[in-house]
C-alpha cells in the first residue's frame, strides 16, 4: 500500500469504524450508568441538592488548598496536560476545519505558535506524568496495564499531530496518516478504559455534589 | 518531420547557439538536481543524440495532456526537443488517418524494434474484455500489449495513464487501470498530473536521450527530480500555514490576503509535483497562486479524496450518519444492558442475605 | 465460587447504583485520594490508598454492571471476587478507614470514595469479613441495647445522680414532649457531664424534653459494621419510641456517626421519611442561642480550638453552629489548619475505635491530629463527639501532650446564666 492509499484508508473506512465504536461504546457506558440510577433519599434535606450538584461539577476543577500543597506536581502537571490537550484539540485550525466540515460549527483558531506551545506543554506534562507514575510509590502501586494503554492512546495523537503539522521526520501524508490512525486508536480504546472519565466525571461530580449539598456541605 | 540526424544539427539549423543550448542544459540539470558539472556533458550527449522513435498511444483520456505539452506561445527549446523526437504515431498530431495511421504505427514498431519509446496517455479499460475503448477495432488493452512488446521503455503521461486517473475514479465503470499495472517486463516512468507539467515531460525525455537510462524514480514511479517535493514544501503561502493563518472561504479576508488554502481543501501537503517551483505557462502562475487549492492531481485516486474543497484533516466521507447510527445502537444497547442490570440488582435484593447478630457471631 | 464470596457479591450487587458506576468509571488512578487519607499519610503504605480499598466492589461493578465487563468475564478476562480477596481486604475496609470522607472531598473527578467503602462493608459483613470488635459491639447493641452493654439501669442511675446534683427533674417517657434526647453509651459511661449540661440548659431555656426508656442509645453499630439490617433494627427502636411519644424533634448527642445514622441514613433504612425532625444537639443549641434562650456569662481564659467530628461536619453539614457556640464562651479561639469541612479525622471514627487489631494503627493515624494541634498550640481542645473525644484523649496521652478535651455542650453549660440558681 502506498502512503497516500494508507492515508485514504485511515481517513476513510478506518475512521468510520473508529467513530462507530467510539459512539456506540460511549453511549452504552453512559446510558448504562443513567439507567442504573440512584434511590430516592428520604432524609429531610437541608437544601436542594441540585444547585450544589451543578456547583460541584465546576468547583471540583479547582483543587482544595491542602491537597494542592500535598500533591502540587500531580495537580500542576494534570492542569498543563488537560489545558494543552484542550487547546490543541479545539483551537488548531485543521481540527476546527474537521468540526466545521462535520457539523457546520466553527470558531476562530489560535495562532500556530500558541497551539504549538500548548501541544509541547501537554506532551511534556504527559512524559512527566508517566515518569512520576513509575517513580511515585502510590502511583506505581495503583497503576495497571489499562493506565499505560490510556496514557499511550493519549500521547500518540499529540506527538504525531505535532510532527505532522510541522512536517517532521516522515513525509506529511504518512505522518498525517499516523496521526489519524493514533486518533482512531484513541477513539477505539476510549469507551473501554478510564478515558471515559472525560464524560463520566460530570455525572460523578453531580452525584457527589448533590448528595453532599442536600446535607449542607458544598463539596 | 525534420530531416536532421542529430539534435545538434537541428539546433544549428534553427539558429540556436551552443551558448543558448548550454544554458538550457544547465537549467535542465538544475531542475533535475544533477551536479552542475553535468550540464556540459548533458549538452554534449544531447547534441549527439539521434532522433528517438516515439509511439504515442492515447487511450481513455481527454487530450489535455497533449494540449499541455504542445501548448506554447513562442517556440522554446522544449518545443524543439519535442519536435526533435520522431513522433511516429499520435492521434491528435499526426496527419495520417484511418488505416494509414495504424500502418505508421506498425511500420515504426517494425523499423525500431526494441528501440522505440512508447508514451501513453489515458488509462486502459479492462472490464468486459476492454470493449469500452477501441481504436480501429482494436481494444486499448490489445494495442498496448502489442505496442509495448518490442519497446525500449514506457512513459505514462498524465494521471490517467500513471494511476488510472479520472476513468479509474469511483465507481470506475470501465474497469480502467494504470499502464504500470498492465506493462510487465518493461520500465515504466510515470509523469502524472492532470495535465502534467510540460517541463517534467521534456526534462525526462532529455534525460533519457542524454544518459540513455531512466532517471531516479520514487515509489510511485515518478522522476524524483520533478516529484521529489510536495507542493506544500515549496508553496509561497507556506508561511501563512506556519502561522496558522487560513482562508476559510474563497471570498473572505483570508482569501483576499492570500493566506493558506488548507482549510478550503488544498491538497498541497500530500501532493508531490513541481507546480510551486516550475509553475505553468512559462512560469506565470500555478493554481494556488491564482487562489485555488491544489487538487492533488498528480497523486493516485485524487478524484476520490472526499472532495476538492474538504480539508485534509477531515474524514473522506461524512461521519455524522455513522456517528448517529452508532450512538443510536449504543443507546439502545445501553438501555438493554441497563434493564438487565436493574434486573440483576432486583434479583440481588430478592436474594438478600439478612445480617443478624446470630449469623454475625457464627461467622467469626 | 464459594458461598461466602457469593454472599458478598450479592450484597455488592444490591449496593452498586448509578453513582457508584459513574465513580468507578471515572477514576484515573491519579492518587490524590491517598494524600487525603490519614491512614496513608501517617503510614506511607500505598495499600491504604482509598480507591484501592474498593477493589472487591470494583470487580463486581465491572463484571456485573457493565456490558464490557460482562463480556470480559465471559472470556475470563475480568478478575473475580474470592474469599482470599475478601479476607485480604477486610483490614483495608475496616481498620484502615474511618469513613472520614476527606478523600471524597478531594477526588478531582468527584468520587464519593468513603460512601463506597460504607457500601463495600455491607458485603464484607454479610460474608463474615468484619472485625470481631465491631461484631461484638453490634451484638451487644442489638441484644442489650447498647454497643458497650449499657442498660437502662445505668441510665436511670445516672439520672438519679444528675437530679441530686442539680435539683432538676429529668423527664422520662414524657408523652408529647418537644424534644427526645438520646445519648451515646460513651456519654453514659464516661461523660456523665453531658446529661447534666442538657438538663440545665434545657431547664433554663424552658424547653419541653424527655428521655425514653425504650430508646436512649443513639449510637448505631450497624452503620459502623456496615450492615443495613442491623442499622435498621437499631434506628427503628428510636423511630418507634419517638413516634409513640409524639415528639417533634429527636436530638442526636455529641456523637458523629450517631448523627449520620439518625439524621441521614435512618429514613432510608426504614424506607420512609420520619414523622419528626432529627437534629444534632449543637443545631438545637444554636437555635436556642439565636432565639435568645441560651445565655452565657464569662469567657474561658485559655486558648482553645475545636476538633470537627467528620460525620458531624464534613458528612453531616453541622459546620457553622459549633463555631458560633464556641465563640459565646471562648475569646481566644483558634482554628487548626484545615479545620472545618477539610478537618483531619481523629483516627478512630467509622468503627475503628472498636477494632482491637486497629489499636496501633489508630494511634499512628492520630499523628495527623497531633501536627494540627502543634500548629496552633491550644490549652484546651473542644469537640462534639464522644468517640472522637476518647481517641483524642488516648492519643494526647500517648504523645505526652497535656491538652484537656471537653465536650462543647458541657463547656456551654459551665457558662450558663442560671436565673433559677441566681434566684435560689
Amino acid at each position: 500500500m502506498t502512503t497516500v492509499a494508507f492515508l485514504d484508508f485511515v481517513r476513510g473506512p478506518l475512521f468510520q469504524i473508529a467513530v462507530a465504536i467510539f459512539f456506540a461504546g460511549l453511549f452504552i457506558r453512559f446510558v448504562e450508568i443513567l439507567v442504573l440510577g440512584r434511590k430516592t433519599d428520604f432524609s429531610e434535606p437541608r437544601q436542594s441538592g441540585t444547585g450544589a450538584g451543578f456547583k460541584t461539577v465546576f468547583s471540583r476543577s479547582v483543587p482544595e488548598a491542602g491537597t494542592f500543597k500535598r500533591s502540587a506536581f500531580t495537580i500542576i502537571a494534570g492542569y498543563v496536560f488537560h489545558i494543552g490537550l484542550f487547546v490543541a484539540l479545539v483551537f488548531l485550525a485543521p481540527h476546527i476545519a474537521l468540526v466545521r466540515d462535520t457539523t457546520g460549527l466553527s470558531w476562530p483558531n489560535l495562532p500556530t505558535p500558541v497551539v504549538d506551545f500548548a501541544t509541547v506543554a501537554a506532551i511534556g506534562a504527559l512524559v512527566a506524568i508517566l515518569v512520576n507514575r513509575m517513580r511515585d510509590k502510590v502511583l506505581r502501586f495503583l497503576t495497571g496495564f489499562e493506565d499505560y494503554v490510556a496514557w499511550t492512546a493519549t500521547f500518540l495523537p499529540l506527538l504525531t499531530g505535532y510532527m505532522a503539522f510541522h512536517h517532521l521526520l516522515l513525509r506529511y501524508e504518512l505522518m498525517l496518516a499516523l496521526h489519524i490512525l493514533s486518533v482512531e486508536l484513541l477513539l477505539v480504546v476510549f469507551p473501554f478504559t478510564k478515558l471515559m472519565h472525560t464524560f463520566t466525571l460530570f455525572l460523578s461530580r453531580w452525584y457527589t455534589g448533590s448528595a453532599f449539598g442536600r446535607k449542607g456541605v458544598q463539596s | 518531420m525534420p530531416a536532421h540526424e542529430t539534435l545538434g544539427e537541428m539546433l544549428a539549423a534553427r539558429g540556436i547557439s551552443r551558448r543558448a543550448f548550454l544554458k538550457y542544459t544547465s537549467w535542465l540539470a538544475t531542475l533535475m538536481a544533477l551536479p552542475p558539472g553535468m550540464a556540459p556533458a548533458m549538452a554534449e550527449e544531447l547534441a549527439k543524440a539521434k532522433r528517438q522513435s516515439v509511439i504515442w498511444l492515447s487511450f481513455q483520456e481527454c487530450t489535455g495532456c497533449t494540449e499541455s505539452i504542445t501548448r506554447s506561445f513562442s517556440p522554446t527549446l522544449e518545443d524543439l526537443i519535442f519536435n526533435f523526437i520522431s513522433l511516429d504515431y499520435h492521434h491528435t498530431l499526426q496527419a495520417a488517418s484511418g488505416e494509414a495511421a495504424e500502418h505508421a504505427r506498425e511500420a515504426a514498431m517494425a523499423e525500431n524494434k526494441g528501440k522505440y519509446v512508447v508514451v501513453v496517455d489515458g488509462s486502459v479499460p479492462v472490464k468486459d474484455g476492454g470493449i469500452y475503448s477501441t481504436i480501429a477495432g482494436i481494444s486499448n488493452l490489445q494495442m498496448l500489449e502489442e505496442t509495448v512488446a518490442d519497446s525500449l521503455a514506457v512513459i505514462a503521461v498524465g494521471t490517467c495513464a500513471a494511476y488510472g486517473g479520472i476513468p479509474h475514479a469511483n465507481p470506475n465503470p470501465t474497469g480502467a487501470v494504470a499502464i504500470s499495472e498492465l506493462v510487465k517486463g518493461k520500465p515504466v516512468i510515470n509523469i502524472p498530473g492532470c495535465p502534467p507539467i510540460p517541463e517534467a515531460m521534456t526534462g525526462t525525455i532529455a534525460y533519457l536521450l542524454s544518459f540513455g537510462k531512466l532517471p531516479d524514480l520514487d515509489t510511485l514511479g515518478r522522476p524524483l527530480a520533478f516529484f521529489g517535493e510536495s507542493i506544500h514544501d515549496r508553496c509561497y503561502r507556506r508561511p501563512f500555514y506556519e502561522r496558522g493563518l487560513f482562508a476559510k472561504d474563497f471570498d473572505d479576508e483570508g482569501a483576499r490576503s492570500g493566506w493558506c488554502l488548507f482549510e478550503v481543501g488544498c491538497k498541497g501537503p500530500i501532493t508531490y509535483n513541481a507546480c510551486a517551483t516550475l509553475k505553468w505557462n512559462g512560469g506565470v502562475s500555478f493554481p494556488i497562486q491564482s487562489g485555488h487549492g491544489c487538487l492533488g492531481c498528480s497523486e493516485p485516486d485524487f478524484w476520490d479524496k472526499g472532495g476538492f474543497y474538504r480539508p485534509l484533516s477531515t474524514p473522506l466521507r461524512d461521519i455524522t450518519p455513522t456517528a448517529a447510527v452508532a450512538a443510536g445502537i449504543g443507546a439502545a444497547a445501553g438501555l438493554a444492558a441497563g434493564a438487565l442490570h436493574r434486573a440483576i440488582k432486583k434479583d440481588a435484593a430478592k436474594n438478600h442475605h439478612t445480617v443478624t447478630v446470630d449469623n454475625l457471631e457464627k461467622s467469626s | 465460587m464459594t458461598d461466602r464470596a457469593k454472599i458478598a457479591i450479592n450484597a455488592f450487587k444490591e449496593q452498586i447504583d448509578g453513582a457508584v458506576s459513574a465513580y468507578l468509571s471515572s477514576c484515573v488512578h491519579c492518587g490524590l485520594c491517598a494524600h487525603a487519607c490519614l491512614f496513608f499519610n501517617e503510614t506511607g503504605d500505598p495499600r491504604y490508598t482509598p480507591i484501592h480499598k474498593l477493589e472487591p466492589l470494583r470487580r463486581v461493578w465491572w463484571s456485573e454492571y457493565t456490558l464490557f465487563g460482562k463480556l470480559a468475564l465471559l472470556v475470563g478476562l475480568a478478575p473475580k471476587v474470592t474469599e482470599e480477596l475478601l479476607a485480604e481486604w477486610q483490614e483495608l475496609t475496616y481498620n484502615a478507614c474511618s469513613l472520614c470522607g476527606r478523600c471524597s472531598m478531594v477526588c478531582p473527578v468527584g468520587n464519593d470514595i468513603a460512601g463506597m467503602i460504607r457500601k463495600q462493608r455491607e458485603g464484607m459483613v454479610a460474608a463474615g469479613y468484619s472485625p470481631d470488635g465491631l461484631k461484638g459491639a453490634s451484638t451487644r447493641a442489638v441484644k442489650i441495647g447498647s454497643p458497650m452493654g449499657v442498660t437502662w439501669k445505668a441510665v436511670a442511675a445516672q439520672i438519679g445522680h444528675v437530679e441530686n446534683d442539680t435539683g432538676l427533674q429529668i423527664p422520662v417517657d414524657k408523652d408529647g414532649a418537644d424534644y427526645l434526647v438520646l445519648m451515646s453509651s460513651m456519654e453514659i459511661m464516661n461523660y456523665p457531664e453531658y446529661l447534666e449540661a442538657i438538663a440545665r440548659i434545657f431547664s433554663e431555656a424552658g424547653v419541653s424534653w424527655t428521655l425514653s426508656s425504650q430508646a436512649f442509645e443513639a449510637t448505631n453499630s450497624g452503620i459502623q459494621i456496615g450492615s443495613s439490617d442491623i442499622a435498621r433494627e437499631l434506628v427503628s427502636r428510636i423511630v418507634a419510641a419517638a413516634e409513640k411519644l409524639g415528639v417533634k424533634t429527636v436530638i442526636s448527642p455529641e456523637c458523629g456517626h450517631a448523627y449520620t445514622a439518625l439524621r441521614w441514613d435512618g429514613p432510608n433504612l426504614i424506607g420512609r421519611p420520619y414523622k419528626f425532625k432529627a437534629r444534632h444537639i449543637l443545631e438545637v443549641l444554636d437555635e436556642l442561642r439565636a432565639a435568645g434562650k441560651l445565655k452565657t456569662e464569662g469567657f474561658e481564659e485559655e486558648r482553645m480550638t475545636f476538633h470537627d467530628p467528620c460525620q458531624l461536619v464534613r458528612r453531616g453539614g453541622v459546620l457553622e453552629q459549633p463555631r458560633r457556640l464556641v465563640k459565646m464562651v471562648v475569646k481566644d479561639f483558634v482554628d487548626m489548619p484545615e479545620a472545618g469541612k477539610m478537618n483531619w479525622c481523629c483516627g478512630a471514627g467509622g468503627g475503628v475505635s472498636a477494632i482491637e487489631e486497629a489499636g496501633e494503627l489508630k494511634l499512628t493515624a492520630f499523628n495527623a491530629k497531633k501536627r494540627q494541634l502543634e500548629a496552633v498550640k491550644p490549652d484546651k481542645l473542644i469537640t462534639a463527639c464522644a468517640n472522637c473525644r476518647i481517641q483524642l484523649e488516648e492519643g494526647l496521652e500517648e504523645n505526652n501532650m497535656d491538652i484537656p478535651v471537653i465536650g462543647l455542650t458541657e463547656l456551654l453549660a459551665e457558662h450558663l446564666v442560671e436565673t433559677g440558681k441566681a434566684e435560689g
